[in-house]
Parts: C-alpha cells; structure tokens; sequence
C-alpha cells in the first residue's frame, strides 16, 4: 500500500463540497418540490416517491453500517437482516401497541394476538409502549445482540468465509423464529397496519415529510460518523486488519476487538435504519430479515463501491430504484437481473459503480489521494491451506 | 310398529339358533352340506328377514369359498337389502380366502380384516390358519387378530388372557380396546349400569390385565418412535452428508464457497423428473420401474457437466477471493431458482418406483421405509467411492496433493487446473446425486436447494476442511441433532439449538473437527 494512502487526507474538500450539496439537494429541494408546485407540475415530487427515497435512505444508513464491516474491515456478514429487523421490530412494536382500540378487533392488544388467542400482553411488549423506550431500544437490541454474538464468534477467530456462514445461519434462525406464531411477534404477517407514531398520524402526508427528513437527518450523520471512525486511527487499524489480520496482530494489535468494535457499530446503524424504515413503509415480516435480504444488502455496497462510503449510500439508493422499476413492470425478470447484478459486480466491475467511475476519469481520480486507502487489496491470498 | 320389532327380534334370534344348528351337521356330515347351501342361497334372496339372516348366518358357518363367484354374481343382479345381506358374507369369505393366499401381504390384511368383522367364525378360521403359518408378521397379525376378538368375548378369564397376550404382542392397534376395559371411569361413553356400583372380582381382574397391557405397549411404542426418530435423523442427515461432501472438498480444494451447489442439488432433482417423464412418454410401462437407475447417472452428469460449466465460465476468475465467489455464486443460485421457476413451475413431484416403496419391518411398530433404506445406501457407498477415489488412486493423490500445496504441486507437474475443473464438476455431480436421491422423500420445488445449503453449510464449518471425516461426522451429528430435537424443541427452535451449540462448539474448536494438522499460519 502507497504512503500517501495511509496519511491521505487531500479531496477532502471536494468531498465536502458534494456531501453539502447532496444533502441540500435532499434534505430541501426534494420536500420543498412536494409541497410547493401542483401536482400537475413537471417539477412536482409526488408524495409516494418522497416516501419511496425515504426507505431507500434508510436503506442507505444500512449500507453505511456493512461498508464499515465489509468494505474496510473485509468482514463480510450476511446477516446484518437480523439487526436490521431487530430495530424495525422494536418501532413496529411500539406502533402495534399505540394502535390501541382502533384495531379491527378494538381490543388494546395487537390483532394478531386476538387471532391466536393472546389474552394477555406478553412480558416482552411491555417496555415498548414507551415511544423513547421503542426508540433507545431499536438501537440498543441490535447492539447489544450484535457484541454478545460477534464476542463469541471474533473471540475463536471465526473469520473469513466461517464468519459469512455462521452469520447466513443467523439470519436463517431469526427468520424461522420471527416466523413462529408462538414467539408473539406477528407471525408470517410481521406487524402492520399501524397508526400513529409519536402521536402523529402516519396517514397524513406531513408525517411522512418529516419522517423523511428524519431520515436524511440521520443518514448525514451516519455518514459523519463511518467518516471520522475510518479517518481516525482506529479506521487505519480496520484496513490493515482487512489487508493482512496477521500482520496486525503480530504488530501487537488485537484485531478481535477492533472487529467487534466495528461489527457492533455497524449493527447499530442496521437497527437505526430499521427504526427509520418500519414508519414509512407501515409493515415489517420475516421476509424482509431472512437469508435473501441479508445478502442482498451486501450487493448494494457491492455495487455502489465497496470502500467508499459514497458508494455505499449510491449503492442502497440505486440498486433499490431499480427494484423497484423492475418489480413494478417485470416481477419475474426481477431475480434474473438480480443473479447478473451478483455476478456481474464480482468479475467486472469490483469495485462498484464508484470504482467505474473513477476508472472513466482516470486523471481525475489519481489527484484524489485519499482513494489508495479504499481500494482493496488487489493481489489475491493465495488460495492452497 | 312394536310388532315389527318383536318379528326382526325373533328373526335374529331364529338366525342364531339356526347358526348353532348348522354348524353341527357341517362338522359331522359334509354330505348334508351342498342341500342346505342352496337353501341358503335361496332364502337370501328371498324377501323375508329373518329367514335372510338365517341364511347369512349359514352361509358364514359353512365359510365355502367356492360359493364366492355365485355370491358375487348375485348381489351384482340383487336389489339393495339383498346386496346389504350378502356384503358381510362376501367380505368374511373374501379375508377367509385370503388367508390361504400366496402372499404375506394378502394374508397379514386378510387377518386384519378378520378382526375387525368380529364374527365369532373369524375366530375359527384363524385358529386353524395360526399353526401352519410361517411368515413371522403374518403370524403376528393373526395372533393379534384372534386376541382382539377375544377380548369382545363374554368369559372373563378369556379376556384377561387375551388382554396379557396383546400386552405382551405390544399391539397398538389394541390401545383403545384395552383402555375401554381397563377402566370404565375413563369411557363414559358407558352406560352406568345398576350393578356398576362395585365391580366384580372378574372384571377388576380384567381391568387389571388390561391396564398392565397398555403399559406394556406404551413403553414399547415409545422406544420404537424413538429408533425411528434416529432412522430418520440417519437418512437426513445421509442427504446433508452428499451435499456437503461436495462442499467439503471444493472448499479444502479451492478455497471456493460455492453457494449454488444447493441448486445443483435442485437440477438433480429435476434430472431425475425429466428421466421419468421420458419414460413415461416414449417407453412402455413395464419398465417404467426402472427409471430411477437410468435416472442416478442423469442426475449425476447433468449437474456435474453443469458444474464443469459453471467453474469455465465463472469460478476460474475467482480462485482465492472467497468472499467474492460466495456472492457469485449466490447470484448463479438466483438465477437458476428463477429459471427453474419459469421452465417447471412451482411444484413437481416424482413417483418413486415400486420396488422402492413400501419398508422393513423390523420389529413391532417398527418399520423402515425402503426409500430411506435405499438414501443410507446410496451416500455410504458415495463416501466409499470417494475415499477409494481420493486414496487409492493416482487422481486422488494429485487431488490431495493440490489440496495441501497447490504450488508445490504445480511445481511437480500436476496439472492443477484440471484436477480443480474436475473437482468442482465431480462436486457438483455429487449433490446433482442428493437431489435425485431427495425425489424419493420430498416434492420437486425450484427453492429444495435452499432449505439444505446453510445446513450442509454447517457442517463443512463443523467438520474443518480437508478432511472427509470431519464432514461424515458432522453431518451425522447435524442431521442426527436436527431430528432428534425436533419432537421436543419443535423443527425451528431445533435448528436455532443447533447454531448456538454450532458457535459454542467453534469457540472450543475454530477450525472445525478434523484438521490438517501442520505449523501453517492460518490464511
């Protein structure tokens, strides 16, 4: 790796000037074109597609998370659906129990345990009638899930592909038990058909706006955070670990800490994006927190660009647009384009749409110093044991 | 209408008595016999009841078999109350007929069937046929048979016998019989009798047999769920073994995860759906039996060639990016759900062949399904194959040799590619293999791969890589665990038992069961 890399701290300022910009561009043109043209205007930004970039933002912050862990920390989880849907629950939760007596059934309890035959609110919901309780806890349950399994699983040095495996296996198991009627989270159906939150209703469209600019709100700060965390020390630890571990290790560092540091970190965003998430698209299931999801978070920073943190924010935004087009007007091609996305992203392009694009300005980039550093490492591990 | 009544009741009656007299002259004098059969047949078809019962009556006593073509063309020309009349006739000849038939199976059904009629001749008949008997499991039916009718009869001491005998046959057919013996508090389906108040010392005696038979039974019904929960914990986990085998030795080979190989296992199946419906389309149906045995090597190429296609055009660029090749390989199992979902649709199944159905019996309430039988066979002799194939051949020297030191190796002119092309296709053609093997127990679906890849994923990481035993045992304890703890934990708390007990065991041992054991730093 260059020198230049380690210490880079040039285009910082470009780098700047862009981040402003995009967030204007979304956090006050975008609302400002759903409210202020009619709706007959070109310029007019409707309020489904306000909502729809508002998943996809809270998609984003997720992306950031597995960046973090994957793209400079080289760990690849596949379950980061889990603590994604540990937030979304959390929220969900909450939003179940402030429906109250509007439900179909007008019972104070959830209509689902009116379906199997709940009698009672379960132990576990209690605490999430709080709204700030809901929220701490959406943060918190993931974290707190994430150090206890990435201490046992960094602590015996599970790695490389292990830890791939043994996270996929996680998200199995989670969707299995989220799945269960008996676990009292909602089944097959999740949790729905919410109301209110914080007492506003999710109907109207202004509880929408402002959810959205909650969500931008929370998305640059994300993105500060991943941003100071992989320019400090600690983030040049992280490449090395993800360049060479055993050379981090003799250099007398402990790579496991700095791994679940990273893992627990990321865990956190995945919750808070679920929090984000759960509100502005009034469901949470199983299937959105299973094995697929999981994965399919990967190939938005996949291609986006993996090592950068831009690129995983273009990644979630992009790759889902382009969901939902697809899904929309060819639901049967949709898992093909999918499966070539996966391909396509590993052997031709690897380094994402931000890798792409840099390649096309080559003069440009090669001035952007700080680019060494995210670049991973080019020369393949040998692959004989 | 209290007329009729007394007219159908003495009618019965007469039937009765006239049973008792018939059975006399039969005994004594067969002369007498074809006379009072004509008879018979002709008050049967007569439209007096009681004369129609009587003849009934007769016409079982006697148990002529030969009259079954005469019966049969009667009640196809009678009208109803005659076809009514002659059914439980037939039915008793029929079973008594095929109690002397070639095949056990025939036999055994045919003692079943006498014990449910509960007709006092069954009886009979069943005694006679008990001491010729051989076959072991027919003999076990009609010994149950003439015990469960035994225990209908009037003589307590007769039913405490008959209640101790299907204790000690550990009948399960019997459970409800005794239990309604056993204790009349718990059938209140009974009709409290005057007398009921206290039970007489016969019938306590009674209750007591048949109490003690239905312990008898239930501790024996549940060691036998308990072997079969094991037999099928073995056959599970038989599936799991082929499929991570292939894993296994891409894996230590290459370094290669390769996601889509549950969706080899899915275009085994489908070969192997393809192949009977080749059959079924172009060959005649007597040999329709045999397209599993064409159906193997099918699975096997198409899957392997698959394989071989798969790591051409694909896996080659990716040799030491793991990570990279997972999420390939991922998109490759997308695609091929997808394609299969398009080309098959959403549910195809497979009619195993004749030979194939059925089981073992093993002991009482045991029986062993031959499908299951024949999956324990089929990966005992793959891991034998391969273990001839890796140790005693020159190719599986190159293979081993490549696995410790691929540049070593290439130093020493193994050419490694091919033997890792090879590999890759032999792999795939392994869990081409499963799929055929899992048409047997399950349906045909585009997502069957799906359900087995993060198990077999399991087990490669429990095993340790490179070696083969590690995997055998793994999967057997995997696919044992999973099935052991189904009836208690339920399937889905079994599978999340598994992965903490999966991160516990790694926090004891990270890389795996077995491993190659040497100074190498891990890489």
């Amino acid at each position: 790796m260059k020198e230049e890399s380690i210490n880079g701290d040039s285009g910082m300022r470009g780098e700047g000037f862009s981040f402003w910009l995009v967030g204007f561009v979304l956090l006050i043109v975008l609302p400002l074109l759903n409210v202020l043209p009619g709706t007959d205007s070109p310029l007019h930004v409707s309020d489904f597609t306000l909502n729809l970039f508002g998943k996809f933002l809270a998609f984003a912050i997720l992306a950031l998370g597995l960046d973090l862990i994957w793209g400079y920390t080289g760990i690849l989880s596949l379950g980061h659906g889990v603590f994604f849907g540990l937030g979304a629950y959390a929220i969900g939760m909450h939003m179940m129990l402030s429906i109250g007596t509007e439900s179909v059934y007008g019972s104070a309890l959830p209509d689902f345990m009116v379906w199997n035959q709940v009698k009672e609110l379960p132990l576990f919901w209690k605490p999430f009638s709080s709204a700030w309780l809901s929220v701490a806890a959406a943060i918190l349950v993931p974290t707190i899930f994430a150090a206890i399994f990435g201490f046992l699983a960094f602590r015996s040095r599970i790695k490389g592909v292990y830890f791939s495996i043994i996270t996929q296996a996680l998200a199995l198991s989670a969707w299995l038990v989220f799945n269960r009627n008996e676990t009292n989270l909602g089944g097959t159906n999740g949790l729905t058909d919410f109301k209110t939150f914080f007492g506003f209703r999710l109907s109207e469209p202004g509880t929408q706006r402002t959810l959205y600019v909650v969500t931008v709100f929370f998305l640059g700060g994300a993105y500060l955070l991943c941003r100071w965390i992989i320019k400090s020390r600690t983030g040049k630890v992280l490449v090395a670990i993800r360049d060479s571990e055993q050379r981090v290790l003799f250099s007398g560092y402990s790579p496991a800490n700095y791994k679940l540091f990273v893992f627990v970190v990321s865990a956190a965003l995945a919750g808070l994006a679920g929090a984000l998430y759960v509100p502005q698209v009034g469901i949470i299931t199983p299937a959105q927190i299973g094995v697929l999801p999981s994965i399919e978070m990967v190939i938005w920073v996949a291609v986006g660009g993996r090592g950068t943190l831009v690129g995983a924010v273009l990644g979630a935004v992009g790759v889902n647009l382009g969901r939902s087009i697809l899904t929309n007007h060819f639901p049967e091609l949709w898992p093909f384009f999918l499966g070539g996305l996966f391909i396509a992203v590993v052997l031709f392009f690897p380094d994402g749409c931000v890798g792409l694009l840099r390649k096309l300005g080559g003069g440009w980039s090669s001035r952007k110093a700080g680019e060494g550093l995210d670049k991973p490492l080019a020369t393949s591990e040998p692959g004989s044991r | 209408m209290k007329k009729m009544w007394w007219i159908v009741a003495l009618a019965v009656l007469c039937g009765g008595v006239a049973g008792v007299r018939a059975e006399e002259p039969a005994l004594t004098a067969p002369s007498a016999a074809p006379a009072m059969i004509e008879e018979a047949l002709k008050g049967l078809a007569g439209e007096d009841a009681a004369v129609q019962e009587a003849a009934v009556q007769t016409l079982i006593t006697r148990g002529d078999a030969d009259l079954l073509p005469r019966l049969e063309a009667m009640r196809a020309e009678g009208d109803r109350s005659l076809r009514m009349a002659i059914k439980p006739v037939l039915d008793l000849l029929k079973s008594k007929t095929k109690l002397t038939s070639r095949k056990a199976e025939d036999r055994r059904s045919a003692a079943a069937d006498l014990a449910a009629t509960g007709n006092p001749m069954a009886l009979v008949w069943l005694e006679a046929a008990l001491p010729t008997e051989q076959d072991r499991w027919v003999r076990y039916q009609i010994e149950e048979s003439i015990n469960l009718t035994k225990l209908a009869a009037d003589d307590p001491a007769v039913k405490a016998a008959a209640a101790s005998r299907l204790g000690e046959l550990h009948s399960q057919n019997a459970v409800p019989a005794l239990k309604e013996l056993a204790g009349p508090s718990t059938s209140p389906g009974q009709a409290p009798a005057a007398d009921s108040g206290e039970r007489s010392p016969e019938q306590a005696l009674v209750a007591k047999a048949a109490a003690e038979a239905i312990e008898r039974i239930e501790t024996w019904s549940s060691w036998t769920s308990a072997i079969e929960t094991f037999f099928r914990g073995i056959s599970l986990s038989s599936v799991l073994l082929l499929m991570a085998l292939g894993l296994a030795i891409i894996f230590g080979l290459m370094g290669v995860i390769n996601m889509a190989h549950g969706e080899f296992m899915m275009l085994g199946a489908y070969a192997t759906f393809l192949t009977q419906e080749g059959f079924k389309a172009w060959l005649p149906p007597g040999l329709f039996d045999y397209y599993f045995l064409l159906a193997m090597p099918c699975s096997f190429l198409a899957a392997g060639l698959f394989g071989l296609l798969l790591e051409a055009s694909l896996i080659r660029f990716l040799y030491g990016r793991p990570l990279e090749t997972l999420l390939a390989t991922w998109g490759v199992s997308l695609i091929l759900i997808q394609g299969a979902r398009v080309v098959f649709g959403d549910l195809t199944s497979v009619v195993a062949p004749s030979w194939l159905s059925g089981g073992m019996q093993l002991m009482v309430g045991v029986q062993l399904p031959y499908n299951r039988l024949f999956i324990i066979a089929l990966a005992a002799v793959c891991v034998l194959g391969i273990y001839f194939l890796l140790f005693r051949t020159g190719v599986g020297l190159r293979v081993r040799a490549v696995m410790q030191n691929r540049n070593m190796s290439a130093c020493l002119a193994i050419p490694t590619r091919k033997v890792d092309a090879y590999t890759f296709a032999f792999g795939s053609g392994l869990a081409g293999l499963a799929g055929c093997a899992l048409t047997l127990i399950g349906n045909v679906e585009p997502g069957l791969g799906q359900n087995y890849i993060v198990d077999s994923f399991m087990v490669v990481v429990t095993g340790g890589v490179g070696k083969l035993a590690g995997t055998i045992v793994a999967s057997l304890g995997i696919g044992g665990l999973n099935k052991l703890l189904e009836p208690s934990f339920g399937a889905v708390y079994g599978k999340v038992f598994i992965l903490v007990l999966v991160i516990l065991f790694l926090q004891w041992r990270p890389s795996g069961l077995f491993t190659i054991k040497g100074r190498h730093v891990e890489s």
